[in-house]
């Protein structure tokens, strides 16, 4: 842990971390990142783990296999444009397709708070066979838990999921060369001030939903038509774009480039964000999707990404370069360069 | 429709930036907010104007003056477990002098963050079981609603809420800058928000006195470069009075409602700033009358008069004095995940912007 061990000594001891976890360590953001390499990378190690993916890619028999978790925690519970039901299963569901895998079965666990209304389980329940059956996958087995009124907010759901890999080609955060594109479905930001929005009961045009909805169908059209070009895909969930692009640079040692006048952002979260002092770039997507693409390919991916309704919006937004490795840089509307760093701090807890 | 468009159109940038770079006067002109400081960095323009202009990057973020003392009594608030402590976001990871907010909440403080100190009230009505503190921190552009809260409370008889309250007023540090022997600022671009509600009207007489101009500037790219402007055509001809650029907000005489309700709750104060010391008349104070409202009243908030100490530079940084990248700490030990100041954790301090949007 070295540099980033937290200690009370020293002329830092005032504003060094306490050694415990905080809010932050949650956000998606540095802190988190740091938090996974150097405390949970120490103690679980498995060169699947390592990869930094969405999801562990495995042999078996003469099949491969996508597999991943993911617990949310939203609050609250409903929000605009969705409930943290259909959440938990697009998240999952998108987790698998960054891999490239066609999802197919899903776990469901949940932890319910004592006093929880039927009808506000019922709903999220019905949400989420909705989901699934949206993203073509089936919840197979189940778990419930209840705990006081007080031990948990409402209703946590952890969902885990298996899908099959149908090609053999090597992608993921560690394969981003030089020379490749860089891609995104949509505009972005909608899902991180939609909660917030909500949260804090701020009256903003009514236009700002979740954008959550799987992207099995985007992905599949994508690697059906592009193959081995595509070289990399994410949804820029917490820590939004700016983790994404520069957990990519960071692990594949490479420089990304991208320039904001091409990155969609809708003009209601585009205000939103000018009042709340945030950064469109920093929140989260739950139906979005960054691809790398091969630069030959980086058109002909464009085309197939805004075939589908999912990526109608889809842009072209910068490249891969040797440069400075793991630095994300920013050409700003003005033309100037700087860099996008990684969100920091406790932005927006809770939103998935 | 989104009003700030065209105030972030390239073309009008350049065609701004080219009249400028065109003026060999060399000057000194300090922006005062921390949100224009944010707006200059993440735009680039700070790249892009004429190497003659120097901008210093002035008091005008509320976390980063507020003094490691008040930071230590609002700790030791949220620690009474009596107690339900809430503030602004950014107030949660201001070092004080040997913790900060979020420390205090991961050891089982009850700390929330919230946008309005109107949300602090309603949690005061759903939970009378506790005492519910709000942290009244900001410039003229808060202290209307935290003045709005405490007068809500009254009205509706509600015992469990409190203020601890740490307004700031900006024309009062414009003075003590300019009045400072080390002073180099030469024209101040005037925070547009704070003007919104008190109208430019109060940085006339600062104007003539120092004779200097000031321009009331907005956030967006070519709001700044409108108020730079205007600035260097004011120096050119002499003129030290006071010029709005920012017209689609700001008045001269501001929100004269927002001014009232800041005169009935509060009257104005002595207060000492991170970084400029102690400023006569600098900050607000709640009225005698709506003393049991006022959380350093009802608490017993031993004052320790501790002292902003280490290496960190901020008072340097807040006086324009010196720029972020002149600290030998920074984004070195110094980080937003490890703040060592207050500049690097504030959204609006300008340590966090040269850090977020650093070149190479
Ligand atoms: S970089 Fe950090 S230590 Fe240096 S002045 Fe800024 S906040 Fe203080």
């Amino acid at each position: 842990m070295n540099k980033e061990q937290n200690t009370f000594s020293g002329s830092r001891s005032a504003l060094a971390h306490p050694p415990i976890v905080q809010m932050a360590h949650g956000s998606g953001g540095r802190m988190m990142h740091d938090l996974i390499r150097n405390f949970f990378h120490a103690h679980l190690v498995s060169d699947q783990l390592q990869k930094g993916d969405d999801a562990a890619t495995l042999a078996m028999g003469s099949s491969r296999i996508a597999f991943t978790t993911d617990s949310y925690v939203v609050q609250p519970i409903f929000f605009p444009g969705g409930d943290i039901g259909d959440l938990a299963v697009n998240g999952t569901v998108n987790d698998l397709c960054m891999c490239g895998a066609r999802p197919l079965y899903l776990s469901a666990g949940f932890i319910l708070e004592e006093g929880l209304a039927f009808d506000e389980l019922e709903r999220v329940l019905q949400s989420m066979a909705a989901a699934a059956e949206r993203a073509g996958v089936q919840i197979v087995t189940g778990d419930t838990k209840v705990v006081d009124h007080g031990k948990a907010d409402r209703l946590f759901i952890n969902t885990a999921g298996v899908g099959i890999l149908e090609h053999d080609h090597e992608m993921g955060a560690r394969c981003l060369q030089p020379g490749d594109q860089i891609l995104l479905s949509g505009p972005i930001g909608q899902h991180g001030l939609a909660v917030l929005s909500q949260r804090q009961g701020l009256e903003f045009s009514g236009e700002i939903i979740s954008d959550t909805a799987p992207l099995h169908e985007l992905t599949a059209s994508l690697l059906a038509e592009c193959g081995a070009a595509v070289h990399a895909l994410r949804d820029p969930t917490r820590g939004g774009v700016a983790a994404a692009l520069n957990e990519w640079a960071e692990t594949s040692g490479v420089e990304i480039r991208i320039a904001q006048n091409k990155i969609p952002v809708l003009p209601a979260v585009q205000s939103g964000c000018a009042l709340l002092g945030l950064d469109p770039l920093s929140l989260a997507n739950e139906g979005k999707m960054l691809a790398v693409v091969a630069s030959e390919w980086a058109e002909r991916a464009l085309q197939v990404m805004r075939e589908h309704p999912l990526g109608r919006q889809a842009a072209h937004i910068g490249e891969v370069k040797a440069g400075s490795a793991g630095w994300v840089s920013l050409r700003t509307e003005l033309g100037a360069w700087r860099v996008l760093a990684w969100p920091s701090g406790e932005l927006l807890p809770r939103i998935c | 429709m989104d009003v700030n468009e065209p105030f972030r159109n390239p073309n009008l940038a350049e065609r701004l930036l080219k009249e400028l770079a065109a003026d060999p006067q060399p000057a000194v002109i300090m922006e005062i907010c921390g949100g224009q400081t944010h707006s200059l960095l993440a735009s680039g323009l700070d790249q892009l104007l004429p190497r003659t202009l120097e901008l210093v990057h002035g008091p005008g973020c509320p976390v980063c003056v507020t003094p490691v003392e008040m930071i230590d009594k609002a700790i030791h608030l949220a620690e009474n477990r009596h107690v339900l402590f809430t503030t602004f976001g950014d107030m949660l990871r201001v070092p004080g002098s040997n913790s900060h907010l979020l420390a205090a909440k991961s050891r089982g403080a009850d700390v929330r963050m919230l946008y309005s100190p109107l949300d602090a009230l309603a949690l005061a009505e759903q939970r009378p079981d506790k005492k519910v503190v709000f942290w009244a921190i900001g410039f003229e552009t808060t202290a209307p609603a935290t003045a709005l809260a405490v007068w809500m409370a009254r009205q509706k008889k509600v015992k469990n809420f409190s203020l601890l309250v740490s307004h700031v007023l900006v024309p009062p540090a414009m003075r003590q800058l300019l009045s400072s022997p080390q002073n180099r600022v030469q024209a101040f671009l005037a925070a547009g928000h704070v003007c919104a509600v008190t109208g430019w009207q109060p940085y006339q007489a600062i104007a003539e006195e120092f004779h200097t101009p000031i321009v009331v500037t907005g956030f967006e790219p070519v709001d700044l470069l409108l108020g730079i402007h205007r600035a260097m055509q004011l120096l050119r001809s002499g003129c030290g009075r006071v010029d709005n650029a920012y017209g689609r907000v700001v008045r001269r005489c501001g929100n004269e409602a927002a001014l009232n309700r800041i005169a009935e709750v509060y009257c104005q104060c002595d207060r000492t700033w991170r970084g400029l010391g102690l400023i006569p008349a600098s900050g607000l104070r709640l009225r005698d009358e709506f003393a049991e409202y006022d959380a350093e009243k009802i608490f017993d908030l031993q004052s320790n008069h501790a002292a902003q100490t280490g290496p960190c530079i901020s008072g340097l940084i807040l006086q324009g004095l010196k720029k972020p990248s002149d600290c030998p700490l920074f984004s070195v030990d110094c980080t937003p995940e490890h703040p060592l100041g207050a500049p690097m954790v504030s959204a609006e301090g300008a340590c966090a912007a040269y850090y977020h949007y650093k070149t190479r």
